[in-house]
């Protein structure tokens, strides 16, 4: 009946289907992150008003906030592949384990950057050693000993499985990390969405914000499976499938 | 034949850890002379001042004590990789989690308990009042197996590469941040002659945790740095 979910993503998890699957849908999560993104810009930085106390500076909101969404979610993203990819050693799962730390590495950058900007204007300082930044910083110095770790590898497989387990133990750190920086020290505001029950922010401030986090969402799928399909055709360099797709290449 | 009991195999493994370690007792005066000379460095970068030095003196010992740590972790595993006695580990019957465990013991003993006993030395070298030195002596008895845990989980997923140095650095330094958040803020509360109790059992909870995980957790990378 219900047989064919399981046994889709079974085949999904076999590279030439996700390949085909990857290439598919990356176009269509390409245009859709351009469009929300375009979207969100316009609504964020010429609709919404500005802001009673902060004025314009704090358009940087609609940056600041989805990236480091993403930071995390990306985070998150990583650990649940490489947990996959260690316990049922399913090379597609290393593969989006390994591509998304360095997707996840430049949106932990993005949110520091943009953080430190906004925080220029409203705190007087471009840094300040406060819970919220600590915290973001350390997941940077995370994401970085992934990719490092993964790289030192001369076998890409064995890096990939080394690097998930980092990654894992990343993932059981990163709380500890989180509420022993939280009674250190703390500046930064807490969060102003809320998923559950009314958020603290005008509506017309929001839906920019919101439409952004989706824009940031498809464009980390458009870009992990540009990086997956280019990875996989490098693992897989000897097999037919990639020979297959190198003969149509070459034959137009 | 007859297999050696789980207590006999690791204190044969204990025995023979620290009978090489005492073979080679140059290394291990190493990173006890780094420590010192680095605390020697603060000094002269931020002048002599009582008041400053005093201020600063905990943090220092913890994090000079952490870095000379770091700097002798590269060698845990590394004459057992190239003499092949690890793989011999690996294959043995006793379960591998435990023998590691002997071996980050063996290991804390010959690092960082001798630095932990320069410790009040560096402290008064810095002026840290003497009635604090006891809660940091504390604090570095808990802390310091957490790092040669929490290392040698990181030390086994590199086993496996070269020039693993500065990695092991970026990889474990974002990893032992509670630690030296509690760590120090234990010493600082007894500096101001607050409770200083909760950080120490945080850390000591933390040291529990890590004693149990860490050892699986790192005959888990040993298995995946190891197949080639």
């Amino acid at each position: 009946m219900a047989n064919w979910i399981p046994l889709w993503l079974h085949k999904l998890g076999s590279p030439p289907t996700f390949y085909r699957f990857a290439g598919t849908l990356q176009p269509w999560a390409t245009a859709l992150a351009l469009v929300l993104g375009a979207i969100a810009l316009y609504g964020g930085l010429v609709l919404a008003p500005a802001d009673y106390q902060q004025g314009d500076a704090y358009r940087i909101i609609f940056i600041h906030v989805p990236s480091a969404e993403m930071s995390m979610f990306i985070y998150a993203v990583m650990g649940v592949a490489a947990f996959i990819a260690l316990v049922w050693r399913i090379k597609l799962a290393e593969v989006v384990a390994m591509e998304s730390a360095p997707i996840g590495a430049a949106f932990t950058f993005i949110t520091l950057v943009t953080g430190s900007l906004w925080g220029k204007p409203m705190w007087g300082t471009w840094w300040t050693w406060d819970a919220r930044l600590t915290s973001e910083l350390v997941l940077l110095f995370l994401y970085l000993g992934v990719i490092g770790l993964y790289h030192a590898f001369e076998d890409r497989r064995q890096g990939a499985r080394a690097a998930a387990f980092l990654a894992i133990i990343g993932i059981i750190n990163v709380p500890i990390v989180h509420f022993s920086v939280n009674w250190w020290n703390t500046l930064h505001q807490g969060s102003t969405i809320n998923v559950f029950g009314q958020s603290k922010m005008s509506s017309d401030m929001l839906w920019p914000l919101l439409t952004m986090m989706l824009a940031t969402k498809f464009y980390y799928a458009a870009s992990l499976f540009r990086r997956v399909r280019t990875d996989l055709l490098a693992l897989e360099g000897g097999k037919d499938w990639v020979r297959r797709i190198a003969e149509d290449e070459a034959g137009r | 034949m007859n297999r050696p009991g789980l207590l006999t195999a690791c204190a044969a493994m204990l025995r023979r850890d620290l009978t090489l370690a005492w073979r080679r007792r140059g290394d291990i005066a190493m990173p006890v002379l780094y420590a010192l000379i680095v605390t020697m460095l603060f000094p002269f970068a931020l002048g002599p001042e009582d008041t400053l030095l005093q201020r600063i003196a905990g943090g220092v010992v913890l994090v000079t004590v952490l870095l000379a740590m770091l700097l002798a972790l590269d060698a845990m595993f590394s004459s057992d990789i190239e003499d092949g006695s690890l793989e011999q580990l690996v294959v043995a019957p006793q379960p591998l989690a435990l023998m590691l465990g002997m071996k980050i013991l063996a290991h804390w003993l010959t690092t960082a308990l001798p630095l932990i006993v320069i410790a009040p030395l560096m402290a008064a070298m810095l002026h840290l009042p003497g009635a604090v030195i006891p809660v940091l002596l504390l604090a570095l008895l808990l802390a310091t197996p957490l790092l040669s845990l929490l290392g040698a989980v990181l030390v086994a997923l590199t086993a496996g590469t070269r020039r693993s140095g500065m990695l092991l650095a970026l990889m474990l330094l974002p990893l032992c941040v509670p630690a030296v958040i509690f760590a120090a803020g234990a010493v600082a509360a007894a500096q101001q002659g607050l409770p200083w109790l909760a950080p120490i059992t945080w850390l000591a909870a933390a040291l529990v945790l890590a004693a149990v995980l860490a050892p699986l957790a790192c005959a888990a990378a040993l298995r995946i740095a190891l197949d080639a």
